[in-house]
């Protein structure tokens, strides 16, 4: 407890000596931004590289004098990719720590834990997960920028379908991506009058999803198959699809879109296809992209700053960051109203992810054309269309 | 058909040997010390995750291997020493609290020095997979099976031949007597935790071109042994071995005939039902308690 | 002797309450009330295990199973069916104690540790169905628990409710019920302590044998207390649904179970105060630690092993020898 004060109180400290010397005038009390993230644990390949952007650029808003002439300061917390952890951190960082705006919440699970405390307390949140029931129905309080799991059930089919492919077969992991991802897909395929023909789980713990597979390959009829989930999961049913020589077209979801995916499945990885954020091919994007310059110079200051590569997850939190700046400079204040208003109404923000349009009923404010189709040919990354 | 089966059988025994080596380490300081060692999926994580970033720095595949084998070792003697052997009037409970804490312990470390990724080890020989009846065989398969009974031949040789190993096997069956006829105890629960060490690692690093490996891969794969072990009757060897391997050809039979939702259940409802009808396990040991 | 047993026994109620209610006073924000109040739910939740444990002996791996199934019944029959919540949280208990009834009653007959692992089982089995039946639990994304309710009147941590023409808010007005209920639980297991069957259990831990050659049938008596404390598991997992207002599987996960046993041997086995000191410990520690970072993982283990080796009786027993033993030194002097 007494150390938690000591390093509360030089905490204060350094921000008040920050202060001072940025504007001797008047005294700027930071803008605090709080986040909880799952920093470790199994989850830890999204909050990682979110909390490192969050950080990074947090540094470099700040040497730029600021947001409203405000320095900000970020409150972190790792809940461990634990619902119930996420929950606490979330109160603590709005009861404890009174920030002025939430940017977090790494997994669906860790979002939805903090919401019906979000929505009482009132304070804007910008989630970083990935599965439509956040935003969908619309909650005053809650935002997003990684597209939903619905967008990419809907842009991966579409690509099926344009490959004359009707009879899916579906692997899922059983986590919260996997398990939501699944449900997005056997709703889109019915209502795009496909058919998934084999539907079969794994579970975190697995190690070997041959026998999953198999069953899927005997199952009459099936002419391409369709993995969702996220982490190591989806890299070792890439190499056992591999192993057991299967050949029908074989897609990945947005959950793997990072080059770390490449490095665990060699190989294997040849020829499928998964709809990502245009990160993964920043130089193969037409010079005319608006999106272009954003996701070039994100990678470029990412990769410099912290000497590993960038990842798609990074950027919900760049888009996170650099949302809620905007509506705060738009709103003029820190006002939570006034600022949930401001966030309300982005139109044309250009971010990494995609373009965000937000409006009351549409807290997400992607579309699916922000997912580009990639194929992965000799070991990389290849926009197809 | 027939392809359809001997692949579940493939993919069961490949893990189920797995999960057989594991619950060995677990059944050797259960005997040792009636102590359920939660760090043992740790000694895995130690065997896969040192062998990896030992090639990376450029030292040939059959240095790491030993090298990571020895750093596990000197870990089991570790624990041993610094977290069992003090907490001397300690219950049983108590202890098992501490490897608890210790395998958190081991696995902040291991995240601090090697990082939250996963890593991938390439397979110790070809990787073409081989055919057989129109099931497909990992190459890295055979190296598990065939170390896997390796290390079974071993222990069997260790506990019948050497001086050492009936030791340890006399002061399971009654400590009392055995510190009487002159074994050091303390000396003798060193040596299971060194062994069953090496036998974490050792599994940790065949299955790791199958599994990839990282510094959390101890907690799921620890558990299965353990659930493997209690399959097999805490306290029984064969018990141990044979529990693995059911465990790893249920999982793999219900996810392609049945349920792949409900496998792991299935593997849970495995230790329900040898309770409640094989009490002492497959193998389990008969106990006799003294009053 | 019956008198002196009394007296301790009020005497120890009366430091709880005691310190229950100075403790606000530390208190400076309704974070504080939060964790102040799921560390008494979770007290409560571990002063049942303690009974299992410290009492007979036996060892729980799944206690989080019946924690969490407790918490979905509720979370579902309120939700889901608009029940109250007090037959919600009955119904749960009858459910879990019932099926802690079916697998403990043939498992206890044999001697050795092998509850450990049925409970381990039973655990795992009711968190792969709670994360596998998504239509009825929302799956590994969880779902919204209702505020906890009685004839109407309605228990929010986020309403303001008026205490003797106070104005107190929700999560104060939770932090006295939790109190509440923890003194109850611990009045509860410590009369239990007690009573012929506390003392038929305290035999079945000292010598087993001895105990079934007096007559005492250890094995009913051992699946009675497993049964109690699952029940204990699942009223407060009831609770902590409707305070949290949000569930995810992880209420029933196997880290869940080790971390209430965990609570248990290192606040003091087969001690009730003790367990919840516990509970303080390691509901505390995740908070404290968070500064740390990446170092948080690393301290964790690094002071659960250091203090189980240096404390191997457990914090209060340990504190409490220590204490004794000065004032007996003092006294011993005076003499």
């Amino acid at each position: 407890m007494l150390k938690i004060m000591m390093r509360r109180a030089r905490k204060c400290a350094v921000v008040a000596a920050a202060g001072l010397m940025m504007m001797s005038a008047q005294a700027a009390e930071p803008i605090k931004i709080g986040s909880f993230l799952s920093i470790t644990g199994p989850a830890s390949f999204l909050g990682d590289p979110e909390l490192k952007t969050l950080e990074m650029y947090v540094e470099k808003i700040n040497e730029e004098g600021g947001v409203l002439g405000r320095p900000l300061e970020l409150i972190h917390y790792d809940d461990v990719g634990n619902a119930s952890s996420a929950r606490n951190f979330a109160s603590r960082l709005i009861r404890s720590d009174r920030v002025d705006i939430i940017v977090g919440g790494s997994t669906t699970g860790a979002t939805m834990a903090a919401v019906p405390l979000i929505e009482q307390a009132q304070v804007p949140f910008i989630s970083l997960a990935g599965a439509v029931v956040i935003t969908t129905p619309v909650k005053k309080w809650v935002f997003k920028t990684p597209q939903s799991d619905r967008m990419a059930a809907e842009r991966i089919l579409t690509d099926m379908k344009d490959r004359g492919v009707s009879k899916i077969g579906l692997i899922s992991g059983t986590g919260g991506f996997g398990s939501s991802g699944r449900t997005q897909t056997l709703e889109v395929a019915e209502q795009m009058g496909m058919e998934v023909v084999a539907d079969v789980t794994y579970s975190g713990s697995d190690t070997d999803m041959t026998a999953q597979l198999t069953n899927i390959r005997n199952t009459k009829g099936v002419e391409a198959v369709l993995n969702f989930g996220f982490g190591q999961g989806p890299a070792i049913v890439t190499r056992n699809y591999a192993q057991l020589g299967m050949e029908l077209p074989f897609y990945q979801s947005h959950g793997v879109a990072s080059d770390s995916f490449l490095e665990l499945a060699g190989s294997s990885a040849e020829g499928l296809r998964l709809p990502a954020s245009p990160l993964l091919v920043p130089d193969s994007l037409p010079d005319n992209d608006p999106q272009k310059e954003v996701v070039q110079n994100y990678k470029a200051e990412y990769e410099a700053r912290w000497d590993s590569k960038v990842s798609t997850f990074g950027a919900y939190a760049y888009d996170g960051l650099m949302l809620a700046v905007r509506a705060i400079e738009e709103a003029g204040s820190t006002d939570p109203e006034a600022v949930r208003e401001a966030l309300e109404n982005i139109k044309g923000y250009v971010g990494v992810t995609g373009e965000f349009n937000m409006s009351p009923d549409d807290h997400n404010g992607l579309d699916a054309d922000s997912f580009r189709m990639l194929e992965v040919q000799n070991g990389e990354w290849n926009l197809i269309n | 058909m027939l392809a359809e089966f001997l692949q579940y059988l493939f993919t069961g025994i490949t893990i189920g040997a797995t999960y057989a080596l594991i619950a060995l380490g677990f059944t050797l300081i259960y005997n040792a010390s009636h102590v359920i060692n939660f760090a043992q999926g740790e000694f895995l994580m130690i065997g896969g995750m040192a062998t990896v970033s030992l090639t990376a720095m450029g030292v040939p595949m059959a240095v790491a291997v030993v090298l990571a084998v020895i750093l596990a070792g000197v870990l089991g003697i570790a624990l041993q020493r610094l977290a069992i052997a003090p907490a001397k009037q300690a219950d049983v409970v108590t202890l098992i609290i501490i490897t608890i804490g210790a395998s958190i312990f081991i696995r902040g470390i291991a995240q601090l020095v090697w990082g939250k990724q996963y890593h991938v080890m390439q397979n110790f020989s070809t990787s073409e997979p081989i055919q057989v009846f129109g099931a497909v065989l990992n190459s890295q398969s055979l190296w598990v099976l065939g170390v896997g009974a390796v290390m079974v031949v071993a222990l069997v040789l260790f506990f019948t031949k050497t001086l050492i190993g009936k030791a340890i096997l006399a002061t399971s069956m009654n400590k009392d007597a055995a510190r009487l006829v002159g074994i050091r105890t303390q000396m003798v629960l060193m040596l299971a935790f060194m062994v069953s060490a090496l036998l974490g690692s050792v599994a940790g690093i065949v299955v790791a071109p199958i599994t990839f490996t990282s510094y959390d891969i101890g907690i799921i794969l620890g558990l299965k042994g353990f659930v493997a072990a209690a399959i097999g009757g805490l306290g029984s060897g064969v018990g141990a071995v044979v529990g693995g391997l059911a465990l790893g050809i249920v999982e793999a039979m219900t996810a392609g005939y049945i349920s792949s939702d409900y496998k792991d259940a299935v593997a849970f409802s495995m230790i329900l039902l040898v309770l409640f009808f094989m009490p002492r396990g497959l193998f389990g040991a008969k106990i006799v308690e003294r009053v | 002797m019956l008198n002196r047993f009394m007296q301790s026994r009020l005497r120890g109620l009366m430091v709880l309450a005691l310190i229950l209610i100075i403790i606000p006073a530390f208190l400076s924000n309704p974070f504080h009330y939060e964790l102040a109040t799921q560390i008494a739910i979770i007290g409560a939740t571990v002063v049942g295990l303690n009974l299992l444990v410290g009492f007979a002996g036996q060892i729980s791996l799944g206690h989080a199973g019946f924690f969490g199934l407790g918490a979905y019944f509720t979370g579902i029959a309120t939700g889901t069916y608009g029940w109250p919540s007090v037959p919600a949280l009955l119904v749960g208990a009858i459910v879990v104690g019932i099926i802690a009834w079916v697998v403990g009653r043939p498992i206890l007959r044999l001697k050795g540790h092998y509850l450990s692992m049925a409970t381990l089982a039973v655990g795992f089995i009711i968190a792969i169905i709670l994360n596998n039946e998504r239509a009825i639990t929302g799956g590994p994304d969880g779902m919204p628990v209702p505020a906890f309710e009685v004839f109407g009147w309605e228990l929010s941590s986020f309403g303001t409710y008026s205490l003797f023409g106070l104005e107190i808010s929700g999560v104060q007005a939770w932090y006295m019920f939790a109190s509440g209920v923890l003194l109850l639980a611990v009045w509860f297991a410590l009369n239990l302590i007690e009573s012929p069957i506390g003392r038929a259990l305290r035999s079945v831990h000292g010598s087993e044998v001895a105990a079934s050659v007096v007559g005492v049938d250890t094995a009913k008596y051992k699946s009675l207390v497993f049964v109690i404390s699952a029940i204990y598991a699942s009223l407060m997992g009831g609770l902590y649904a409707h305070f949290q207002g949000f569930i995810t599987p992880a209420v029933a996960s196997f880290e869940f179970s080790i971390l209430f046993i965990t609570m248990v041997v290192l606040g003091g086995m087969g001690s009730t105060f003790g367990v919840i000191l516990g509970a303080v410990v390691l509901k505390l520690l995740p908070q404290v630690l968070a500064d740390f970072q990446e170092l948080e993982t690393v301290m964790f283990g690094l002071i659960l092993m250091l203090t189980m080796i240096f404390m191997p009786k457990g914090l209060l027993p340990t504190l409490t020898a220590a204490v004794s033993k000065r004032l007996r030194k003092k006294t011993g002097g005076k003499a």
